[in-house]
């Protein structure tokens, strides 16, 4: 089978992360996902999205998100991208419970949850360029052999 | 899909009601009534009562963690009730259930304050 994707680009407006969610999890269902599986693709889109709003344009709403997602036999590649000021310090980012914004009531859970949640995770991010997460997880598919 | 609160004065807790999406978008909201409420009742303990809320991010985390602290800084208790299985992975997960009080609904919730104070 080979490969099918979409892409999908929106405003840096916390009012479309709940679009971003649906989206995706619409674009996922196609394979059949269970309903852990769907709510963890969910949180992780949510999380990078929120990220990219809060951090990568500090709250701006002239920013533009994108995010592609490819699937590939049962697998779901999540790209979420932004163009914003990028992660200084990442290793410190990734930290659990660590946020650099706490004034504004952040849990700094946003990358431990998308570690958990994903199989794999990788973070690209150059300073006043912006940030890219990419993110993989197989869909145990439901599907039975007839 | 959005959010809907709903805040009760009860005899010693408020009752805090959330159902729908709590996230970035819907925290602000959650943050500036819970706030509002917590300035002008009586009431030391606060419930969240979760039976209908589908979907929580760590924006939700945040906002539950701040009126926490808020809340205990008062002397006062903070319970969770009604979690769904996406929300309650995701307390698992970060720990939350350390310092939050769960039960099962909000029946037992409030006598669970009653037995204390």
């Amino acid at each position: 089978m080979s490969a099918n994707m979409m892409k999908l680009q929106f405003s840096s407006r916390s009012e479309n992360e709940s679009f971003a969610r649906v989206a995706v999890a619409a674009f996922v269902s196609q394979l059949d996902p269970t309903v852990n599986e769907l709510t963890d693709i969910k949180t992780v889109v949510s999380e990078a999205v929120t990220n990219a709003i809060i951090h990568g344009y500090d709250n701006k709403e002239d920013g533009v998100v994108t995010i592609t997602c490819v699937i590939e036999d049962e697998t779901v590649r999540l790209t979420i991208e932004d163009s914003g000021m990028g992660i200084e310090n990442l290793d410190e980012a990734r930290q659990p419970l660590f946020t650099s914004k706490p004034e504004l009531e952040r849990s700094g859970m946003g990358f431990t949850i998308m570690e958990n949640f994903m199989d794999h995770i990788e973070i690209d991010t150059q300073v006043g360029k912006g940030t890219v997460v990419t993110m993989t997880k197989r869909i145990e598919s439901k599907k039975c052999a007839v | 899909m959005s959010l809907q609160i709903e805040i009760e004065q009860g005899r010693n807790a408020l009752i805090v009601r959330l159902s729908g999406e709590l996230d970035h978008h819907t925290a602000e909201v959650v943050k500036v009534r819970m706030e509002e409420a917590i300035g002008k009742g009586n009431a030391s303990h606060v419930i969240m009562s979760l039976e209908n809320l589908d979907f929580m991010d760590s924006s939700g985390l945040g906002v539950i963690l701040g009126r926490y602290k808020l809340v205990t800084a008062k002397g006062g208790k903070m319970i969770v009730c009604g979690v769904k299985p996406p929300v309650h992975r995701l307390f698992e997960m970060s720990g939350l259930y350390k310092i939050l009080a769960l039960e099962e609904n909000e029946r037992q919730a409030v006598s669970s304050l009653e037995v204390v104070s």
